[in-house]
């Protein structure tokens, strides 16, 4: 048994499970304010990372003097605050008409908000995969045998943690996420007691898409190359992590990242030992899909909703 | 007379492929393309009404059943060609039609395998589920070098033409036409107004939604064949989710429900595909910007009766 | 706010419209039986301008199109002038297939440059070959090309050589086990890997480890983690650029000081761009040096140079060759008629071509020399030349 290995693929697995976590939550989170599978949520992921290639390159003169972490964070902040914009924008344009109409009519729209995005980038940046810049230096850590893990992926792990603890704080202790619990629960209730409904929603799809774009920057820190069709595949993964986590549910849309992440790169790694092609990657996502809906339609965390007639 | 219609219809819309195919070759090269890829984008939108439209199951895999036929027909012409080669023409056309036959069954099983587990889903996790089974026939043919893998299978003979198309899009509309006319048309459209209704009516739901998704799933491989014979070359690549969305969108644009509409917004986005062709960079924007409008300003599409399902009371 | 027009009147305006479109149509159909430009020559192009291979399609264009310029100054071929068509497959499967038959029926040309990706001249060459209009190949080189058909050609080397030709290199280095990573979405690297295989094991090499992914994967590091594992003294890349430079980097993240190796799939400056520093001391086989002495070599840069501003690569000098030797063979034949040109084409012998003399043999491929490159300072600097 190489435990060596094993450990590195952990360590990959665990990055990969980082960046499904962080794209997971707005998934989760949109669904449980609106019950409704926000499809472009992938697209914003995409656009954080050429938010990050691109404020990289018009802040390098303002960031000339600072050492290499803070000009990453600043690069990320300013991401997370281009991409919250983002998000508000799609959801009082395309999605807030259609508050009332039945929930494929949204699924549709928000196919189509998801192509636009593509497309857009394409043709704004061409279809060729850019480099993404090094944000932090990196080194490769040896963890003993020949297992290493890098500095960046160590960044991913650190950061993603933290704004786990800050989203929990932020749902749990304060006003605001109190007010998204409440509209998740009961939306007529909700707006009965004063909530501003439409203050709430717009605030959930600024914190979802806010996330979806530090996992950009993390992905392309990780990957170094960004394209305008990055975000679909991750996109679809991180939708099945936040069903696997029980949809609504933000520990389970994480702990269902972070799953998803190890499962794929295990897969991946062991394939020869497992008789499974390394090419099926891509579809261990779905296939853990469709057992869950099949056996625990709910998730991991879910509960079970009853549907009144 | 009305009893007749169906039926003449279909006398005539064969009969007018057969004359279709024998001007073909008056008319130019590029132009007769264009045509039998209208044909098959009409079988491919026609099939997926049926599912999603009539049966109101959102299903965003179709792109997968079509590969399957796709696949099925082209490794049945493959293997058998050289051996009919000898036999000459009308062995050459029985064949084929043996072949395209062969590339719907399998499809239909296909469609079978993703109904079954999906029947109990419904809406959102549907669509995602169905997404997800083409995918993974997606994936799983990339993976098969028997069947070229992410290469794609080439030399495919070119046996596609004008009547075939025509001939099976007429045979396609005739037969949902005829289901949607029928006891089963009336199931159908229960399970999509309200299934709960439906099954305490007594109505088996589990039946007419499989039935649903094997129907549309057939002629969707048998246009996946007919695709295959026309392009003589095939790369799972070009079955991706891509593929169903643009069969999505001639569904919802013609109006999810009504076939006519359907079959004339295929033709319409053949077009505009190929109008747009040398500006291929925006051609999904404006597709994506037509969803969106489509489903802000007109959800029924151009002739569709969309239906407004009533909000779950608190 | 939805707007309201009764489905009668929808119905009505649908057919009234759908019946106009059809009519248009049928008018517009007539085949155009009206004679060719007899005062130009029409030749056509597919490449991949824009998408994932972008760099190989508009060096190829680059190229070709330097050839057309040049001749058309020069007076033409046959008194006439040339007319360069150009079509763009996007770097997508199914689109070149598309293209060359939209080409073939609105410009007729008569013969087509293309393309640089195996797979994509896989997908035309049955069209060109039905159609009876030559084309040749820049740069693609597995051997399942020209086996379509009499009618398809090549200017390069095909891959049974190129395979050949890294296992040399290796075991000429006295590297004895090497690691192979193949992009199983790509004809070219598979054939590439399986000759490379053949025969390097039969000459004392052995393989340590094979593993694959697909182009478009971004993440390589499971694959490379098992290598890593199988201790080999090289790896072998077979592969794209995007994904050659991604692995290249990954694989130092991961430890891996070893050198990778790979063919002319890798050439194109974005191989560095991505990589940088991780792609430092690797390998890779090619058509020709931008370091060769040989006046063709220098006369070529020079001229590309003044009417580009930038360094050709190699599939920029293979499109050159390609557009070239087809106008020599048109003016051989002294006609544009298809068998007599695809005739000329085929009995092309010692035509000096910048990537060196091409001799087209039965099989309609280029016997020629491959060069052997090493990413030093971020440039291509030439290290051996190998004969076939």
């Amino acid at each position: 048994m190489d435990w060596a290995n094993l450990a590195q693929q952990l360590v990959n697995g665990l990055s990969l499970g980082a960046i499904y976590a962080l794209i997971a939550l707005g998934y989760t989170m949109v669904y449980g304010v609106l019950r409704f599978i926000n499809f472009a949520h992938g697209e914003v992921f995409m656009v954080g990372s050429f938010a990050g290639l691109y404020f990289h390159r018009w802040l390098k003169p303002f960031c000339e003097g600072m050492p290499a972490p803070i000009s990453a964070a600043v690069v990320l902040l300013a991401s997370m605050g281009a991409c919250a914009l983002l998000g508000v924008v799609i959801e009082k344009l395309a999605y807030k008409p259609l508050r009332n109409r039945s929930r494929l009519t949204v699924l549709i729209t928000a196919i189509g908000v998801s192509l636009l995005l593509a497309y857009s980038a394409q043709l704004l940046f061409g279809a060729a995969p850019k480099g993404f810049p090094q944000l932090i230096e990196n080194q490769t850590i040896s963890l003993g045998g020949e297992a290493t893990v890098t500095t960046e992926q160590l960044v991913v792990l650190g950061v993603t943690a933290l704004l786990l603890v800050a989203l929990r704080f932020i749902v749990q202790k304060t006003r605001m996420g109190l007010a998204m619990r409440a509209l998740s629960n009961n939306p007529t209730a909700a707006s009965l007691m004063g909530v501003n409904t439409d203050r709430v929603i717009s605030f959930t799809f600024a914190l979802g898409s806010a996330l979806a774009a530090a996992a950009g920057i993390f992905f392309a820190m990780l990957y170094q190359a960004i394209d305008p069709f990055m975000g679909t595949l991750p996109g679809i993964k991180a939708f099945v992590a936040a069903v696997l986590g029980g949809i609504g549910n933000i520990t389970g849309a994480a702990l269902g990242g972070v799953l998803i992440g190890l499962v794929e790169t295990l897969v991946t790694a062991y394939s020869q030992n497992i008789g499974i092609p390394s090419g099926y990657r891509d579809a261990v996502a779905f296939v853990l899909l469709i057992l869950i809906l099949l056996f625990k339609p709910t998730g991991l965390l879910g509960k079970t909703e009853r549907e009144k007639v | 007379m009305k009893r007749y219609l169906p039926h003449t219809l279909l006398a005539a819309g064969l009969a007018g492929a057969a004359i279709l195919h024998f001007v073909s070759p008056q008319l130019d090269d590029y132009a007769v393309n264009i045509l039998v890829l209208a044909g098959i984008n009409v079988i491919l939108a026609a099939s997926l009404n049926l599912v999603n439209g009539h049966t109101g199951q959102f299903s965003l895999g179709h792109a997968g059943f079509m590969a399957a036929g796709a696949y099925a027909s082209s490794i049945a012409t493959l293997a058998l060609a050289p051996l009919v080669a000898q036999a000459g023409q009308p062995a050459q056309h029985a064949l084929f039609l043996a072949a395209l036959l062969f590339g719907g069954l399998f499809a239909s099983l296909c469609g079978l395998l993703v109904g079954i587990p999906s029947l109990r889903l419904r809406g959102d996790y549907l669509a995602i589920v169905t997404l997800g089974f083409g995918e993974i026939i997606r994936v799983v043919i990339q993976n098969t070098n028997a069947l070229g893998g992410a290469r794609g299978l080439e030399g495919i003979p070119a046996w596609t033409n004008l009547f075939w198309t025509w001939g099976t899009a007429v045979v396609c509309i005739y037969t949902i036409a005829c289901l949607v006319n029928s006891t089963y048309g009336r199931g159908f459209i229960a399970v999509r107004d309200d299934e709960i209704a439906a099954e305490s009516m007594g109505i088996n739901t589990t039946k007419y939604k499989v039935i649903a998704f094997v129907i549309g799933a057939f002629f969707a491989g048998m246009a996946g064949g007919l695709y295959a014979h026309l392009i003589t070359f095939i790369a799972p690549e070009g079955f991706n989710f891509l593929k169903s969305v643009d069969v999505v969108v001639m569904v919802i644009l013609g109006g999810m429900g009504s076939t006519p509409g359907v079959v004339a917004a295929a033709i319409l986005l053949t077009l505009l595909n190929e109008l747009l062709r040398d500006f291929e960079q925006y051609r999904m924007i404006v597709f994506a910007l037509l969803l969106i409008l489509l489903m802000i300003l007109r959800p029924q599409g151009l002739l569709g009766n969309f239906h407004k399902r009533p909000k779950a009371k608190p | 706010m939805i707007t309201k027009i009764s489905p009668d009147a929808m119905r009505r305006v649908l057919s009234l419209s759908i019946a106009a479109l059809l009519a248009l149509g049928a008018g517009a159909c007539k085949k155009n039986s009206a004679p060719a430009d007899e005062s130009q020559i029409v030749i056509g192009e597919f490449a991949s301008l824009t998408g994932a291979t972008a760099s190989f399609g508009q060096s190829a264009h680059k190229g070709v199109q330097m050839a057309v310029d040049e001749t058309n100054e020069a007076g033409g071929v046959l008194g006439k002038k040339i007319k360069l068509v150009t079509e763009d497959d996007q770097s997508k499967a199914g689109e070149a297939a598309t293209v060359v038959r939209r080409m073939i029926s609105r410009d007729k040309p008569v013969a087509i440059i293309g393309e640089v990706a195996s797979s994509r001249s896989l997908e035309a060459a049955p069209i060109c070959q039905t159609n009876k209009i030559p084309m040749i190949s820049p740069a693609s080189t597995n051997p399942k090309v020209t086996e379509t058909g009499d009618y398809i050609f090549r200017v390069c080397f095909i891959d049974p050589f190129q395979g050949a030709v890294l296992s040399k290199f290796l075991l000429g280095k006295g590297i004895k086990n090497a690691a192979i990573l193949t992009d199983v979405k790509q004809d070219y690297a598979v054939g590439l890997t399986e000759f490379f295989k053949a025969h390097y094991t039969a000459n004392g090499g052995s393989i340590t480890s094979e593993q694959s992914y697909s182009s478009g994967d971004k993440d390589f590091k499971a694959q490379l983690t098992s290598i890593r594992g199988s201790n080999p003294s090289a790896i072998l890349v077979a592969g794209y650029y995007n994904e050659a430079g991604l692995i290249a980097s990954q694989a130092r993240e991961l430890g891996i000081q070893v050198p990778l190796l790979g063919g002319d799939g890798w050439d194109s400056p974005s191989l560095v761009e991505v990589a940088g520093e991780a792609m430092e001391g690797n390998y890779f086989s090619n058509h020709f040096s931008t370091e060769d002495t040989s006046p063709a070599v220098q006369n070529f840069l020079s001229r590309f140079q003044q009417k580009y501003s930038e360094t050709p690569d190699a599939m920029a000098a293979l499109g050159y060759d390609a557009t070239m030797l087809l106008f020599d063979a048109m003016r051989r034949a002294g006609t544009t008629d298809s068998p007599a040109l695809r005739d000329a084409i085929a009995s092309t012998q010692n035509f000096a071509a910048v990537t060196g003399n091409i001799t087209l043999d039965s099989q309609r491929n280029a016997t020629k020399p491959a060069v052997i490159l090493q990413i030093k300072d971020g440039k291509f600097r030439f290290v051996e030349t190998i004969a076939p």
